[in-house]
């Protein structure tokens, strides 16, 4: 009887859970690389993104087929394009498994319209995305 | 015909006349007429700036006394105690005068030498990631033991003020209290009585004859003094001024209270978070990024335009006191500012930016103190010159007119306020 219920419980929650993971997919916005190799969505430690702070985010790579990459390269630039000047601290990218990322000590010193570049390869192919930012 | 010349002389006198007066009249209704209501964006920007947005000061993890108020008595103590300088004449509040918002009111710092850049002020920089103009310090705690032994300033010794610290009755107790065991410094033929490492020739001969343990010993004691008054520094936070009063108000959706901003300082205030460009740098309730910048200071006479960041950079990368240090008590990789650190040409010749907090306390301005006035370095702002090395950030003239200038040095003027904090904490302990 007991059994039965948990089973009911799990089988009433699931369809709740994926709810959850859909609407969390959603929130993340999904960036295309700009010819197309990849696709990027980005977790920030910060929500909403402040000025100051120094913090990390969580990238997640996907090939065009949908399927996650694990073993890329990422590399990170940017800065404030309006400005002519580059980002005030130089963050890092490390593999953390399942094709995420972690993008580590990012701190935006000012307000205003930010762009980050991340160039992505992995087994020869390299694509670059492009995070516009407004603080 | 005489006199047709000179109905027409006179006639060109008025046209003159009436053009002059017309134009004065345009300028005093710009400079006079009422602000305009705020705008949402610009709502936004002004509630940024309120103190009611600075987060509770966090904890230092690289001082583990941080927050321990046994530490900050000590600390203060220790902040106010000319012992600690070579000649008995100079503590750290010789040149961060509490009267004067923790600075000097001189261009460069004079202690017992004179030091090479101005004295800026110790309030709220417990929020900073970097100290000193070029950042060469990582914490409060390390940035305090530098004077201590810079020969210009307090030019004393690490052994000396670690046996000081640690043997001093009114000290040792305390001292214990916080940091737990106290060395035994009392071997003369292991501990000299002066001794540091890249000081007097003496000095360092002295440290060279120590075993690298004791040598150990030594720089945890003195690491610890810095922690001490590290921990005193820290209560010395900007209290909410006439700007945080406006600016609550304002956010609050109360009507906007006329009798607290003047049409000067609201004006300013506008000028401030837009056409100034000022809040490029100068942003948070802290006016500052506590970032980098190169803006076009001239060089003070006589010395070589100042390398600024870049120099800084190196330096507290090698710092034996960083974040990363065995005496920090912080765990390495998580020195994320040391770590992920920017390098490169933009920081040839730039320096942090200040707090804009208290300006009236704190003239003259600048690295080398080489701007007198508030007017003068708006002045600066809006000429914006080429910078003697490096690139000049702030890019292009500003062109404000004179009264906007002033309506901005009437903003600047509503950040003053005194410190909310016990007097006892703001002289030498009786």
């Amino acid at each position: 009887m007991f059994k039965k219920l948990m089973l009911l419980k799990i089988v009433l929650l699931l369809p709740m859970l994926a709810g959850n993971v859909v609407a969390q997919e959603e929130e993340a916005s999904v960036l295309e690389s700009e010819q197309g190799f990849y696709r990027l969505s980005y977790e920030s430690q910060l929500n909403p993104i402040v000025i100051n702070q120094m913090h990390s985010w969580i990238l997640h790579v996907d090939n065009a087929d949908g399927k996650a990459v694990s073993d890329a390269e990422i590399s990170v630039g940017g800065g404030m394009p309006q400005h002519n000047h580059g980002l005030a601290t130089a963050p890092s990218i490390m593999a953390i498994g399942n094709g995420n990322y972690q993008l580590q000590g990012l701190r935006f010193h000012m307000m205003g319209h930010w762009e980050l570049e991340l160039s992505i390869s992995s087994g020869g192919i390299e694509d670059k995305v492009l995070v516009v930012l407004d603080l | 015909m005489k006199l047709s010349f000179l109905s027409s002389y006179s006639r060109s006198l008025s046209v003159i006349g009436l053009l002059l007066l017309a134009g004065l009249l345009s300028w005093l209704f710009l400079a006079y007429k009422p602000p305009a209501a705020w705008a949402e964006n610009e709502l936004r920007l002004i509630a940024s700036l309120s103190l009611s947005t600075l987060p509770p000061l966090p904890l230092d993890p690289s001082n583990r006394a941080s927050a321990d108020p046994v530490a900050q008595e000590l600390g203060h103590a220790l902040f106010f105690d000319v012992r600690l300088s070579a000649n008995n004449q100079v503590s750290c509040a010789s040149c961060h005068k509490p009267e004067l918002r923790f600075t000097d009111g001189l261009d460069k710092a004079k202690a017992i030498g004179q030091s090479r850049r101005n004295t800026p002020s110790i309030v709220g920089l417990a929020y900073s990631p970097w100290l000193y103009w070029d950042g060469r310090r990582d914490s409060l705690w390390a940035q305090a033991l530098s004077p201590l032994e810079d020969p210009q300033e307090q030019a004393s010794n690490r052994m000396y003020i670690a046996r000081f610290v640690t043997q001093d009755p009114e000290y040792r107790g305390i001292y214990q209290s916080v940091f737990g065991e106290v060395p035994d410094f009392s071997d003369r033929s292991r501990f000299p009585e002066h001794a540091g490492p890249g000081l007097k020739t003496a000095w360092y001969a002295a440290w060279e004859t120590m075993s690298r343990e004791d040598q150990q010993l030594v720089n945890i004691t003195f690491a610890n003094v810095g922690k001490a008054i590290a921990a005193y520094e820290r209560l010395l936070v900007p209290p909410p001024a006439k700007f945080d009063d406006y600016a609550d108000a304002l956010v609050d959706g109360q009507q906007v209270p006329g009798d607290i901003f003047s049409n000067d300082e609201v004006k300013g205030l506008r000028l401030f978070i837009g056409e100034g460009r000022c809040m490029e740098c100068h942003n948070g309730p802290l006016f500052t990024n506590f970032e980098f910048h190169n803006t076009g200071i001239i060089s003070y006479p006589g010395d070589l335009p100042d390398r600024g960041r870049v120099d800084g950079l190196r330096d507290v990368r090698s710092n034996p006191f960083n974040c990363q240090s065995v005496y920090s008590d912080r765990e390495p990789e998580k020195c994320l500012e040391l770590i992920h650190a920017r390098e490169g040409i933009e920081l040839i010749g730039a320096l942090k930016t200040p707090s804009l907090r208290n300006l009236s306390d704190t003239a003259p301005y600048m690295h080398k103190g080489q701007i007198k006035t508030l007017k003068e370095t708006l002045e600066h702002y809006n000429d914006a010159p080429f910078a003697m090395i490096g690139h000049n950030e702030t890019e292009e003239p500003l062109g404000l007119l004179s009264f906007e200038l002033r309506q901005l040095e009437a903003f600047l003027k509503t950040l003053q306020a005194p410190l909310e904090i016990e007097q006892r904490w703001l002289q030498a302990p009786q």
